[in-house]
């Protein structure tokens, strides 16, 4: 068998087991809490219904996502090793990489396909709250109910998804599932707090410690940088340029990460 | 045997849970608790907390803001202050700079008169300058800042200068010029302020707003009403040398036809030769006019 096919097989192999997990369950979560709030909303607060569902839907798709990248990343090889599984596994003509990378691609799969629910979802629940309201009121909102120009965001979620989804599955090759979603959950806020590590100067005399700070922005992914959820909700202006840079510099740091993987996994001895 | 235990031990369970649950109701409930706290009142703190969540956060600060408006109006709370308002908003407007409805809700109440606000238009023009600072081509934050100028204070020169540079920016709408030019010429009277109304009455878009400038037109008309009304009586008085009793008597001489109620159907008060709203009229409190009395 060809290495692609290969991989496809470990991937769907690896979509099939988070299905009988029950994962997609989350999906009913998902649907539960925006039909929930779409109409609780409405009794709490003055205006802004709109508004509040797509920050909702937004935030719970990156939540959601994010939970399932960390606790099933984690999870990926550790399960094989545990179940003593991986030695059957690896009599079989399937190189080590092809494992790791069919294993990343399957957990890929699996968010891509809970994303996708969860999107027609809440578009669903969009759609309903924009047609229950009069033309006046719509016409008053910056941007439609059912803007398109959010799934901008959704696709930036996504690779953040998939970034954090390889660094699990980087930990989860040397280390127990504690530590490594202990490590890639620390990995993903240290992530969104890059802004300061880059402007460290400011806040330390020590041209050390802000070269090092200066280093380590460069050097850690920078979550802060998929975040453009409160842009596409006022359908402001993000230019081309910065989502296709972001989009390639989460493909180029997710393809680091599983060399890594591949290298350290390569490498484990499992006698 | 022990399978057909479990069902009826659950149903068992389930209804003593119930059953003390009602009971510990009929006891009556425990003393209010402490007020309303806010953990985190500094805005960069709570932005850098809040990861990549700053919209959804701002969302549950405004609601909260809300909340605690509507709970202190109502006398929910056990604080009549409205201490925490200007947090919650500055907070909710720090975490999303471009949350209008926060800008302009959060200002309208906090220049609210005692009881029901807290009488800050300080920190209602504060709110508003802040929302300029993130949008400065904004005209309904320049038309809001006019409004606290014109209810607030009174200061009609401030806010037709305030109405004037809204209606200089993009996408304002053709009355907001006028009413700059009427707001510097007949400030402080009804008819500037029921044309205000109107207006908003007539381009709100939000449920909220629109029963807001209802809310105000009624009260323009009940101010209508008791002057008519303060002359009515002052007329009785002068024919029969004492104030009328009730508004049975003034009817009876002919002075009235009908009830005399106001717009929200509550009937006014006459006590004295004195004619007011009835305390618990939703319009109180009046707005204050030019030359009126506190």
């Amino acid at each position: 068998m060809s290495a692609p096919r290969t991989i496809a097989t470990v991937a769907v192999s690896v979509f099939r087991e988070s299905v009988r997990d029950k994962v997609l369950y989350n999906l009913v979560a998902f649907a539960v809490l925006l039909m929930a709030a779409s109409y609780l909303i409405g009794q709490l607060t003055a205006g802004q219904d709109i508004k509040i569902i797509k920050d909702l839907g937004l935030a719970a798709i990156a939540t959601f996502g994010l939970m399932i990248a960390v606790f099933i990343g984690i999870g990926l090889v550790w399960k094989e090793v545990e179940r003593r599984s991986i030695y059957s596994l690896l009599t079989k003509p399937l190189s080590r990489g092809e494992f790791i990378l069919g294993k990343y691609c399957g957990l890929g799969l699996t968010l891509a396909v809970n994303m996708a629910v969860m999107v027609v979802a809440w578009y669903a629940v969009l759609a309903y709250m924009g047609a229950s309201v009069s033309a006046e009121v719509r016409a008053s909102w910056g941007a439609p109910a059912t803007d398109l120009g959010m799934l901008r965001a959704v696709g930036l979620i996504l690779v953040e998804l998939m970034l954090v989804t390889a660094i699990a599955l980087f930990f989860s090759t040397f280390s127990s599932p504690f530590l490594s979603a202990g490590m890639t959950l620390g990995l993903w806020v240290i992530g969104h707090f890059n802004a300061d590590l880059k402007n460290f100067e400011s806040v330390v005399d020590s041209r050390a410690a802000a070269w090092l700070a200066h280093g380590l922005y460069y050097v850690l992914p920078n979550f802060s940088a998929f975040d453009i959820k409160q842009q596409v909700v006022y359908a402001q202006p993000i230019p081309a340029g910065y989502l296709a840079t972001t989009a390639l510099y989460g493909g180029v740091y997710i393809a680091l990460l599983l060399v890594a993987s591949v290298a350290v996994f390569s490498r484990r001895d499992f006698k | 045997m022990r399978r057909a235990l479990t069902p009826v031990l659950l149903v068992l369970l389930m209804a003593s849970a119930v059953g003390l649950q009602a009971m510990r109701e009929r006891g009556g409930e425990l003393p209010a608790g402490q007020a309303e706290l806010l953990y985190v009142r500094s805005p960069e703190a709570l932005r850098r907390m809040s990861l990549s969540y700053h919209s959804l956060l701002a969302d549950v600060y405004w609601i909260r803001a809300v909340q605690l408006y509507g709970d202190t109006k109502l006398g929910r709370t056990a604080d009549r202050s409205y201490a925490l308002l200007y947090p919650l908003l500055d907070l909710t407007t720090s975490l999303d700079p471009n949350f209008d409805v926060a800008y302009q809700f959060g200002a309208l109440f906090l220049a609210e008169r005692p009881p029901a606000g807290p009488g800050r238009p300080d920190q209602a023009v504060a709110l508003l300058q802040k929302g300029l600072r993130a949008q400065p081509d904004d005209w309904q934050l320049h038309q809001a800042i006019g409004f606290v100028y014109y209810w607030s204070y009174q200061d009609y020169a401030t806010a037709a200068d305030w109405f004037r540079r809204g209606s200089r920016l993009t996408g304002a709408p053709t009355w907001l010029g006028p009413l700059a030019a009427v707001t510097l010429a007949e400030g402080g009277n009804r008819t500037a302020s029921r044309l205000m109304w109107q207006q908003v009455l007539q381009t709100a878009s939000d449920d909220w707003f629109r029963n807001e400038a209802d809310r105000r037109l009624k009260q323009l008309d009940a101010m209508e009403q008791l002057d008519l009304l303060t002359r009515v009586v002052a007329a009785f008085e002068a024919g029969q040398g004492r104030p009328p009793a009730n508004w049975e008597e003034l009817t009876r001489a002919g002075y009235l036809r009908g009830t005399v109620a106001d717009p929200t159907g509550a009937p006014y008060r006459l006590k004295g030769g004195d004619v007011s709203l009835d305390p618990r009229s939703t319009l109180l409190p009046l707005p204050k006019e030019q030359g009126s009395r506190p």
